[in-house]
């Protein structure tokens, strides 16, 4: 022991420490229990309810009885508008950023037009879309005003991961193909978009996914609860799986509550599988990445 | 038949392109055109006084937004309370102190909670959380502020977690190994220097975080109680609350096109709008300087 | 005769750092060009104007003309992807694309429009018998580029430009990242292809540099300080800068 050294303050740290560390166990598992708890009883609640009829009837009895196809059905028709919309143009405008744009002040800006996207409430979106879709471009309450809705808000998301997955392409590559005589469109189109197309598409699956369970942007723009049939045209009203939840959970008297978790059950499942189908690209592509 | 011409190719690429790159302008834009034409006339019909007073009972024309901005405000400020401790906590815990282990089932976690649709925990708060609060605290309805606040709480947590625990990882070793060598416990480290040194990201991690829960819809709307009432004292905590986010979304359905209440409602789009600008900008502006004074300090 | 000349070249980036200043040297058909000088000397920054690869990056200002068969590289109009195609460049690390060994080689062709099949697999193997790979790698003309050695992958790096049948190649420190015999199967390489090619080459030691030069050119600090025939820099240079390098003073 140095003559600097107190007894009982080293005690006092030792104590401290120890008392802290176990205080933010304690915290963190606070923290992620609850998920794991929630994720547990809605299976435990909620797959009782899962049949194949469940998933592929028309509901019957007020959406009491029967199934929820056309929700199952409407989500999907979504999530397909969304990526027509977004994907494209999103790919193209990363594109851009990864590859063409200088730094200059045009280029900032960009940055921050994609940053403030990204941050607008989604009800704010459900507002835009009706003001924007709905009213002004006539189309009514439809599939195509709530995808194209849908397809802006995940658009930001689309341009980062695109931008993202280009940068990480080694510059070699870059260098190399230009001095070998190709324009900047050649190299990107059989090099580096090649190469990056991995990481651009697990970025899209799961910001798609992010789209496909939103309610706030379908409510005013797409989304109806009592539809007798299915939709036949892209300018129908559509069931989306995130709505009808939230409608037969506040809004209908006498919903049982296994048809509720288990509505809730698939909207998860639905989650679930597309972040499977995301791990499944990304590792995929790891294993056979030439660089 | 024409062969292709790879440097013309090159051009009108280049230049469909450019239009895409600027796309992001032009429907931030856009989003703020539909959201003023439909919004502006309130300001008009309703008047800015009107709009800024303490009743809102739109059947009796009784447009003041004042109570909605309260409800966000408060159930926002109560979300951060709980996220803040709870994401930078498990954060740190992440960072600093859990073994591998650990790290590897909670990372997964926290991953699992931030993918969760916030119907579902909406969904969950109404048959677990509200009879709950109803029961253990004795209230007339579990639907109160508290109730939502701890949901959006949830929903902030692995923004913050996130995050915070990059700004965390990013502090060079050197500075712990540092402290260590100069006998501070690891206890003394983590909170002398290590998360001063992170605070910029830290800061940045609550930011969006309120951003996010400020803008959160549907989780609140079922769990808040939709009563349009200003919060008073600090009983407003256990009483039911309105956000801005809600009443958009709960009255939009019953409102004719073009009739004041319907611009009243695009107006709150606005001012939800402008918060969320501002919020995310700030942050991204924090984490840049912070970005730039960290990479002249370790140069 | 002078293939290239470049007169009076000055390059400035757009960071202020000025890199070549008053350059006037002229390139010796088909004999082998060493541009050589310690590290930021402007060689690599000189080879990279002359195939206008500088476009990529940050460039100030341009000084001064380099001079092709009487065109001049440096005019805006230029056609730049028919002249990467006609200088070619090897780069100091091997970097083969993401692609096959045949890929690779015919990546060139591909771009400048050949689609025929027959036509690209010939050149290909033209190319790489070229190099003398073909041996080596014929029967693995379908794995991907990086599965083969290093040495061999720099060789297939020379093949991907002499597919484009170009009338100078240049080459950056082309065996700083191989060992001794395969560095030595690339100098012995370059010795053969002088004949029907016009060669630059920036070594990475000065041994290499006396090896290799028919004619030698000595940068320093963005400048030419001296140039000569032969072995003449390395045993009896007249400037005294070229002297202390050459005799390992600095470096």
């Amino acid at each position: 022991m140095t003559a600097f050294e107190d007894q009982s303050q080293l005690k006092g740290a030792h104590w401290q420490e120890r008392f802290g560390d176990a205080a933010l166990w304690v915290l963190s598992l606070i923290t992620v229990l609850p998920i794991l708890g929630i994720v547990i009883y809605i299976i435990y609640k909620g797959a009782p309810g899962i049949t194949w009829e469940f998933l592929t009837s028309m509901p019957t009895n007020g959406m009491r009885e029967g199934g929820i196809f056309p929700a199952i059905l409407g989500t999907l028709l979504l999530t397909l508008g969304c990526f027509l919309f977004a994907v494209p143009l999103g790919i193209a405008a990363g594109i851009y950023i990864a590859e063409y744009a200088k730094d200059t002040a045009a280029t900032r800006a960009i940055r921050i037009a994609i940053i403030s996207l990204a941050g607008v409430p989604s009800v704010v979106y459900g507002l835009f879309g009706l003001g924007m879709f709905v009213v002004f471009f006539k189309m009514g309450v439809s599939i195509l005003a709530a995808s194209m809705t849908l397809a802006i808000m995940t658009l930001p998301v689309v341009i980062s991961t695109t931008e993202e997955a280009l940068r990480s392409v080694p510059n070699a590559f870059r260098v190399v193909s230009i001095s070998l005589g190709a324009t900047r469109w050649q190299t990107v189109w059989r090099i580096i978009l090649k190469e990056g197309m991995p990481g651009i598409l697990t970025g899209v699956i799961l910001g798609l996914e992010r789209a496909a369970v939103e309610t706030a942007p379908i409510l005013f723009t797409g989304a109806a609860f009592y539809l007798p049939t299915l939709p036949t045209s892209p300018l129908d009203p559509t069931m989306a799986l995130p709505y009808h939840i939230y409608v037969i959970s506040t809004q209908v008297p006498g919903m049982p509550l296994t048809v509720q978790y288990a509505t809730v059950l698939v909207l998860l499942f639905f989650v679930l599988v597309m972040n499977l189908i995301a791990t499944f690209v990304r590792s995929r592509a790891r294993a056979r990445r030439q660089w | 038949m024409f062969k292709p011409n790879p440097i013309r190719t090159d051009r009108n690429v280049t230049y469909i392109i450019k239009i895409a790159g600027y796309s992001s302008i032009l429907f931030l834009a856009l989003i703020f055109f539909f959201l003023l034409q439909n919004g502006i006339p309130a300001l008009k019909e309703t008047g800015l006084a009107k709009l800024f007073q303490s009743t809102w009972y739109p059947t009796e024309a009784y447009f003041g937004i004042l109570p909605l901005l309260f409800g966000s405000l408060l159930v926002t400020f109560l979300a951060i309370l709980i996220a803040l401790p709870f994401g930078v906590g498990t954060a740190v815990f992440i960072s600093e102190i859990a073994p591998r282990a650990m790290k590897e089932i909670l990372k997964p976690l926290v991953e699992i909670l931030a993918g969760m649709p916030s119907v579902v925990l909406g969904f969950i708060g109404i048959v677990v959380v509200v009879p709950y609060m109803q029961r253990t605290l004795n209230l007339p309805t579990g639907q109160a502020a508290i109730t939502g606040a701890i949901l959006l709480g949830l929903i902030a947590i692995p923004t913050v977690v996130s995050i915070a625990e990059d700004a965390l990882n990013a502090v060079p070793q050197s500075y712990r190994q540092a402290a260590l060598a100069m006998g501070a416990t690891r206890w003394q480290t983590i909170w002398g220097i290590t998360v001063p040194a992170a605070k910029t990201g830290i800061l940045t991690a609550i930011m969006l975080g309120i951003g996010r829960t400020l803008g959160e819809t549907m989780a609140v709307m079922m769990v808040t109680g939709n009563a349009a009432v200003m919060p008073e004292g600090l009983q407003s905590i256990f009483m039911p609350v309105r956000t801005m986010t809600a009443t958009i979304a709960s009255e939009m359905g019953e409102v004719a096109k073009g009739s004041a209440h319907y611009a009243v409602l695009f107006f709150i789009g606005i001012v939800l709008f402008i918060f969320s600008l501002i919020i995310n900008i700030l942050a991204s502006w924090v984490s840049t300087r912070g970005r730039k004074r960290s990479e002249r300090i370790l140069s | 005769m002078d293939i290239i000349q470049i007169e009076d070249f000055s390059i400035t980036y757009a960071d202020g750092a000025e890199s070549l200043r008053g350059i006037n040297l002229g390139i010796k058909e088909h004999a082998i060009n060493v541009l050589f000088g310690p590290a930021g000397g402007g060689k690599s920054t000189l080879l990279r104007a002359i195939n206008r690869l500088n476009d990529l990056t940050d460039v100030k200002e341009v000084k001064g003309s380099i001079l092709f068969k009487k065109e001049n590289l440096l005019d805006s109009k230029l056609d730049v992807t028919r002249l990467r195609r006609r200088i070619g460049i090897v780069f100091s690390r091997p970097m083969p694309l993401p692609m096959t060994v045949t890929q690779n080689v015919t990546y060139g062709l591909e771009v400048a429009g050949e689609h025929d099949r027959g036509k690209l697999n010939e050149v290909a193997e033209k190319a790489l018998r070229q190099v003398f790979l073909w041996d080596e790698v014929y029967d693995r003309l379908n794995d991907p580029a990086i599965a083969i050695s290093g040495g061999q992958q720099q060789r297939l790096c020379l093949a991907r430009v002499l597919a484009l049948e170009p009338e100078v190649i240049m080459l950056d420190e082309p065996t700083s990242a191989l060992d001794p015999v395969s560095t030595a199967r690339i100098e012995d390489l370059l010795q053969t292809l002088k004949e029907k090619y016009t060669i630059i080459l920036v070594p990475h030691n000065v041994q290499q540099s006396s090896r290799m030069a028919d004619y030698a050119a000595f940068f320093l600090q963005g400048e030419l300080i001296e140039t000569g025939e032969g072995k003449k820099l390395f045993i009896a240079p007249e400037d005294k800068r070229t002297q202390d390098y050459v005799e390992g003073r600095f470096g």
